[in-house]
């Protein structure tokens, strides 16, 4: 079948070089997939008239769900036949994207047969990605993968995918259970995963340290990522080795230190915890001399997304720290609230950073029931006026009327 | 008194219905609607459910273009055959 392939020039550039290619990728699946070969072959029409051949479909789905599948057409059905249907699907990764070699054997089994056998593992959602499908497999392949206990991700305006770190798994910074709280939350909210109900999507990523592996400040609406509250733990004995290797403490260390809150004096190492922002930095150049605290729990950001409607934002935070324990219920709570307000009064495809940014932390705060605190504080007032608004209890108004 | 589910989903089946390919409704324009219409008879609870009544039947479908909405289930104008 590879003589099958056609002529791909500009594609072939792309096979050039010391990294990974998914040309190579495709010509190896189109030795054994004829879907595979009229995608070299469209792919290469689109990059040598710099336009893209694909439709989007809106409709195509599994019965019940409304989400997990993008539906994928060619705009060039009569030249590339095999590729006339070309949906996406969107598995719901494991935790920690661990798998059991078995399993990973029985998902591309499945998505050999039933679809073009490419995958992406993973997509920049966590999901496992299964790229390229026909309309009538869709049922079938959600079918199989049922019995091999795989789900369909989130997608369209619901709750996408949780995605976290590997964790307390392989991490010793891990300063709560990612996996277990990922879980949980995939599990509670199952409704609001497959059935869309959100002005637009919302992504909950979990991170066990502010190493934030997973970028969860940048593209979660709801960032959770394990920090410490107490003082980090100093083994002056590894400093000092650390400095006799040769490691420039001053230099690498403190001076990077940027709530500059570090002093060495070439013995012993000085934090003023009371400073540090926990950015990680020390820990991550002095692994066996320095760890987190032990009060560990989260802090709890909200509202960043990548650039769509508006510009991109980072996840400011709702809450400095908590604890993260089962049956997470003040998480949980919150997200209730926060959903609530959202659905009520949110814009078809405003992200919730939007929403806020629209209405006002402040409202939305009120309206949350959580009361303001410092660390909310994103970054410095722009606007020089300061005004005060003066907050009446119900029945204020009453008393004064009746003394006036 | 309380609607029931089968009331609620009724009544959203024939708002997605009349909105045609005219409108699209999403599942909290639908919720709001019914409230609307009914005021205490219903609530966001009862709501959800017709939706998933509405959706598991086949009577309705979801689709996305550009957010998600409910729909009559239809042939997509980008669909090939
Ligand atoms: S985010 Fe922190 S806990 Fe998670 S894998 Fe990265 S370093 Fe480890
Ligand atoms: S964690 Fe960051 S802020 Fe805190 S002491 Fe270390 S370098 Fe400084």
């Amino acid at each position: 079948m590879a003589d099958n392939l056609p002529e791909t020039p500009l594609l072939n550039e792309l096979e050039k070089g010391a990294w990974p290619s998914f040309v190579k990728e495709i010509k190896m699946a189109a030795k054994r997939s004829p879907m595979c070969q009229d995608l070299l072959g469209q792919l290469e029409q689109s990059y040598r008239e710099k336009i893209g051949y694909w439709k989007h479909g809106g409709i195509v789905g599994v019965m019940g769900y409304g989400g997990g599948v993008i539906g994928r057409y060619s705009a060039l059905p009569d030249k590339y036949p095999k590729v006339s249907h070309f949906h996406t699907m969107r598995i719901n990764q494991p935790a920690g994207w661990y798998y059991t070699s078995k399993a990973l054997r029985d998902i591309c089994d499945i998505w050999e047969k039933r679809g073009s056998g490419l995958t992406n593992m993973h997509g920049s959602t966590g999901d496992i990605i299964l790229l390229g499908t026909t309309t009538d497999q869709l049922e079938p392949t959600f079918e199989d993968l049922s019995k091999i206990d795989f789900d369909i991700g989130g997608s369209g305006s619901d709750l996408r995918t949780p995605s976290c770190c590997c964790g307390m798994s392989r991490c010793e910074w891990a300063c709560y259970d990612t996996m277990a709280l990922t879980y949980d939350l995939t599990m509670h909210y199952q409704d609001e995963l497959h059935r869309p109900a959100f002005p637009y999507k919302f992504k909950f990523k979990m991170s066990g340290c502010p190493n934030d592996c997973v970028a969860s400040i940048a593209r979660a609406d709801m960032s959770i990522i394990g920090t410490w509250r107490d003082d980090i733990q100093v083994d002056q004995d590894a400093v000092r080795e650390y400095a006799d290797k040769g490691l420039d403490i001053t230099s690498d260390v403190v001076n990077n230190c940027p709530s500059k809150c570090m002093d060495w004096d070439g013995k012993e190492l000085h934090i003023d915890n009371s400073f540090c922002v926990r950015c990680m930095h020390c820990i991550n150049v002095m692994p066996k001399a320095l760890r987190p605290g032990k009060d560990r729990g989260a802090t709890i950001l909200i509202g960043s997304k990548a650039p769509i409607i508006e510009g991109a934002f980072l996840s400011s935070v709702l809450f400095p720290f908590i604890k993260i324990e089962p049956p997470y219920s003040k998480i949980k709570d919150t997200v209730d609230k926060m959903w609530d307000v959202w659905c009520e009064e949110g814009k078809n495809r405003e992200r919730i950073g939007e929403f806020i940014q629209r209405v006002g932390l402040g409202n939305f705060l009120e309206a949350i029931e959580i009361d303001p605190v410092p660390e909310m504080v994103a970054h410095p007032r722009e606007n020089p006026y300061v005004f005060y608004e003066e907050y009446f209890e119900e029945g204020d108004d009453d008393e004064e009327e009746e003394e006036s | 008194m309380a609607k029931s589910v089968e009331e609620i989903a009724e009544a959203m089946f024939n708002l997605v219905k009349e909105a045609g390919s005219q409108k699209k409704l999403k599942p909290m324009d639908l919720t709001k609607s019914m409230i609307q219409m009914f005021g205490d008879e219903v609530d966001k609870k009862i709501c959800k459910e017709a939706i998933k009544q509405l959706i598991n039947s086949g009577r309705c479908v979801y689709t996305y273009f550009g957010g998600s909405f409910i729909e009559l289930p239809h042939r997509e104008g980008a669909a090939n055959d």
